[in-house]
């Protein structure tokens, strides 16, 4: 059974007809080849194929569209500006964040929710707030740096 | 050489890739998306050991959306990565080895319908005993064995070699130590699950693209399989979205989806799932040890005896290098004179094991590390001071053949002991605190192919367009370690550019010369030579050019901040981008190519050809742990680790893989493991199989030892494995100094911990750890002569080929 759904992802309103069934996460890889979201398990349990919905971190292996339709939706190919790097992407660049950068854009995005949350967090925070998004090449120091290091500007 | 001070190299420069990386950008293999592109999904068997009697697709055949659906008589001839164990079938043809061995695969329209025809196939099997442990792998089979070629009832293959006198050895010690230990199981977890995607154009050409550490391999793999000349198939390796070995030999998918490219004419896709993932596997062996080694009271080993029985899984994977290197290194780090192994791969009904970070080094390397703290303990020296006082010196050779170039191990023992105050508070802790010293050593890269040539190991070819643009092809495959942007800071180097001049296109068969892959921690060392003799070659025309306008000789002028300056006078220069254009007209096309072949290393025997490499790297690592007497939990509080890196090309990629080894050291010594119950694997989802997250991990110090290898590029060696070694032996040696258990085995988990407590509060040997080793039926011993003690062969310096 397909219905009609309208999702505004990145700014940019898409009207789309979808099986009922299909996650959030199939339709934006699958329907709209927004492949920057990964997955890595589809049960809700790497963080891979975060996004935020209205702001707030969101697993879109375990998100319906239908729930989402009429809220901003952001994906990683929506975290830069006009071309310009968010300062989260500009820290996970520079302070070696990425190895194979599959985890990347969750970690991005979850991190990006955070702060917007609160710019001012403690380094258990973080790593609390962090601890659903898994990572198997950094040990996840680089990572803590970069998003520190956001932190410590703000402050 | 350099005369003047490096720009590129040493310094923390942003990987070439970072930016695709943090945008999202990065095209993986499950990215990849073609007009009219089927989809794969596969069957597996729900058997861990039986006949296939009988399968029938009908009902799957008759779907809405299918295309086509193929099982093992489809795809009849076996392959394996290694001669000596071609053991597998792309899909199950006359039985099933282990839960999740494929047996049928179907192409349809969506992925949705490919996966519900899989419920439509009728599979009959005739179950058979399965093998699920090593020490019912070890006796005759109950039914029939797992393979019928392996060397005597399950056991795939038998190793037993001795160097020098090692009985003698024994009966001059003054103390023997004899201890047993089990090493669990654990896989790689790449976060990037395996995704193939193959095209059969009408030209009569395969392309396939695929989530691999080795193109090169499967290029091969794939033209021998179906028969097809080489030149009409090209692999492309997309950036690899993690592999630490799990995607490093051709794997059945890629064969099914090649198979059904060339069955329907269309390009077909297949993603694993997690699930899937676990099945494919080929991690880290479970292995099951003896080790005895001889002393005298002063530390000096005399003799040592190494058993090992390895839980191979179902087929052969790289299981018989892997039976070698859990023999190899014992000797590199410390002085052993004789030395015997004896080790034996067993088949069981489990997926296949295969190389993890650190390939069959972590398993004797726990062992060793901890029994050396045993012996310390007993001989009432400083652990630190027993590693010390009988380092393995450099430009030496070991008992078993193996040459050992630069060493920085002691300054690496040195360095973590300072650091963490090792001499003063190991032993002196609060009870319930405790420190752990280990070391480790690794291959920076394997001196002998896979499979026998004469042809260089690393390939690059080098591209200077007229307006200034420079193009490095290389066969070498990023997985996250950043080769692509060791080659591009290598070739700026040279020629006077930054990262960002230089475009790196890499692993695609049909544009890049051959690298063997990103397997045994050999690309920066390898590429990277190949590299330099490329740039170097391209260098020399370019100056050439540049003498003459600049009128003076090559010997005088310095690549330097996109410019040719004439050194003595940097007012005379000329831009990059203006010469390339003078030295095209003179020389035609600007072109280069480099290649490189490691130095002929190691033994005349019989199986030597596993353990050499053209330099060992060394690592040392202290973990400071603290226990909760009432729980047993567990917390790192900090990890030291001092790494010879040789030389840091890039510092912070440096130190991510060492940060990276400890968290994955952390994992397999604390909490993961593959493990099974009746067939079934017990968790596979990354929920059930617990690895670590944020909240575990410690703060991490980390030390590079720079000892300028000559045979590496600007002096470096491997970063991506060696790391990892010394971590897990740390940490029990840490639990020891804290609580004064020992647990001989991983993972060490809180239950063993209690338990232990428990013997401990009895009065009773407060271990946990195998009990019993079983006995096999070694063949005769291999008895070569000890080379310990003799000096290296060769000369000092650069002996591998580049040209």
């Amino acid at each position: 059974m397909k219905q009609p759904c309208t999702l505004t992802i990145n700014g940019e309103a898409h009207e789309l007809y979808l099986p009922v069934h299909k996650t959030l996460l199939e339709v934006l890889r699958e329907e709209l080849r927004l492949t920057g979201t990964k997955h890595g398990c589809e049960l809700g349990e790497c963080g891979l194929c975060t996004v935020l919905v209205d702001g707030q971190a969101v697993l879109s292996c375990l998100t319906l569209p239908i729930e989402v339709q009429g809220k901003a939706i952001t994906t990683i190919e929506g975290l830069a500006t006009d071309g310009r790097l968010h300062p989260l992407q500009q820290a996970f660049a520079d302070l070696g964040a990425t190895q194979c950068g599959y985890c990347i854009p969750g970690m991005l995005l979850t991190a990006k929710g955070l702060l917007d949350l609160s710019p001012h967090l403690t380094r258990q925070t973080i790593r609390e707030q962090m601890a659903g998004n898994l990572c198997r090449c950094t040990g996840y120091t680089k990572i803590l740096a970069a998003i520190e290091s956001i932190v410590h500007h703000a402050e | 050489m350099q005369s003047e001070p490096l720009q590129v190299i040493g310094t923390s420069v942003r990987k070439v890739d970072a930016v695709r990386k943090v945008t999202g950008q990065t095209c993986y293999a499950g990215d990849i998306d073609l007009p009219r592109l089927l989809h794969c999904k596969l069957l597996r068997s729900t058997q861990p050991h039986a006949r296939l009697a009988g399968i029938d697709t009908q009902a799957a055949q008759a779907l809405p959306g299918i295309v086509a659906v193929i099982t093992g008589a489809d795809l009849p001839k076996p392959y394996g990565l290694l001669a000596a164990s071609i053991d597998e079938q792309p899909l199950a043809r006359d039985k099933v080895r282990f839960v999740g061995d494929p047996v049928a695969a179907v192409v349809a329209l969506s992925e949705e319908q490919a996966a519900a025809a899989l419920a439509q196939i009728k599979v009959d099997y005739l179950p058979l005993d399965p093998v699920m442990a090593l020490t019912q792998a070890v006796r005759a089979p109950t039914t029939e064995p797992i393979h019928a070629y392996a060397e005597q009832g399950n056991l795939q293959k038998m190793l037993a070699l001795q160097f020098g006198n090692v009985d003698q050895g024994f009966a001059a010690a003054d103390l023997i130590q004899e201890d047993l230990f089990f090493y669990e199981g654990n896989t790689h977890l790449p976060m990037e699950e395996h995704a193939t995607v193959a095209h059969y154009e009408a030209d009569g050409k395969l392309t396939v693209w695929s989530a691999t550490q080795t193109p090169h391999y499967l290029h091969r793999a794939l033209a021998g399989y179906f028969d097809l000349a080489p030149s009409r198939v090209r692999v492309i390796a997309p950036p690899t979205g993690g592999g630490f070995g799990g995607k490093a030999e051709p794997l059945n998918h890629e064969f099914v989806v090649a198979k059904l490219a060339m069955l329907t004419g269309r390009p077909v896709k297949i993603v694993l799932t997690r699930e899937e993932v676990f099945y494919t596997h080929r991690g880290r062996h479970p292995v099951l040890m003896r080790l005895k080694t001889g002393v005298k009271h002063n530390g000096a080993i005399t003799a040592m005896a190494f058993d090992a029985l390895l839980d191979g899984g179902a087929y052969g994977s790289y299981g018989i290098v892997t039976t070698h290197y859990v023999g190899a290194l014992q000797t590199v780090t410390y002085q052993v004179p004789t030395y015997r192994f004896q080790g034996a791969r067993l088949f069981t009904n489990k997926p296949p094991c295969g190389p993890k970070r650190g390939h069959g080094t972590p398993q004797p390397r726990f062992a060793l590390e901890i029994q050396l703290d045993k012996i310390a303990e007993k001989l009432a020296i400083n652990p630190l001071d027993l590693r010390l006082n009988h380092l393995a010196p450099p430009y030496s050779q070991t008992a078993n053949h193996l040459t050992i170039t630069t060493t920085g191990l002691g300054d690496c023992l040195q360095a973590v002991a300072d650091r963490a105050h090792f001499r003063e508070r190991y032993g002196h802790l609060p009870l319930g605190r405790g420190l752990g010293l280990a070391a480790g050593a690794y291959v920076t890269g394997a001196a002998r192919p896979i499979y026998a040539n004469q042809m260089p190991h690393a390939g690059v070819q080098l591209l200077v367009d007229r307006g200034g643009g420079v193009t490095i092809f290389c066969g070498s495959t990023d997985i996250g370690q950043g080769s692509d942007s060791v080659l591009a800071m290598i070739v700026a180097e040279e020629l006077g550019l930054t990262v960002a001049d230089i475009h790196v296109v890499t692993s695609d068969t049909a544009l890049t010369p051959v690298d063997l892959g990103s397997f045994s921690s050999r690309v920066t060392l390898m590429t990277g030579n190949a590299a330099l003799a490329a740039v170097q070659q391209m260098k020399a025309k370019l100056l050439q050019t540049a003498a003459r306008v600049l009128k003076v000789t090559s010997s005088q002028l310095v690549m330097q901040h996109g410019r040719i300056f004439v050194a003595e006078n940097a007012k005379r220069s000329i831009a990059f981008s203006d010469l390339v254009k003078l030295a095209e007209a003179e020389h035609g096309t600007l072109g280069a190519t480099g290649s490189y072949t490691p130095p002929e290393r190691g033994g005349r025997y019989k199986g030597s050809g596993l353990g050499p490499t053209p330099a060992y790297s060394y690592s040392a690592c202290i973990a400071e742990v603290q226990v909760d007497l009432e729980t047993a939990e567990l917390t790192v509080a900090k990890i030291w680790l001092a790494h010879d890196i040789g030389r840091a090309l890039n510092p912070i990629l440096v130190q991510g893989q060492i940060e990276g080894s400890v968290y994955m050291g952390l994992g397999e010594a604390l909490m993961e493991e593959q493990v099974f119950r009746r067939g079934l694997h017990k968790g596979p989802s990354m929920l059930d199989y617990k690895s670590p997250t944020f909240l575990e991990m410690p703060e991490i110090e980390t030390i590079l030892i720079e000892t300028n290898e000559p045979e590496g590029p600007y002096g470096a060696k491997e970063v991506g494995q060696g790391p990892l070694l010394p971590v897990m032996p740390a940490l029990a040696n840490a639990l020891f100094d804290a609580v004064g258990v020992r647990i001989d085995e991983t993972p060490i988990t809180a239950a063993k911990i209690f338990k232990a407590l428990q013997l401990q509060a009895k009065g009773a040997q407060a271990r946990i750890g195998p009990t019993h080793f079983p006995a096999v039926a070694y063949p005769e011993l291999l008895s070569v002569e000890s080379q310990w003690g003799q000096a290296a062969p060769g000369s000092a310096g650069h002996t591998g080929k580049g040209q």
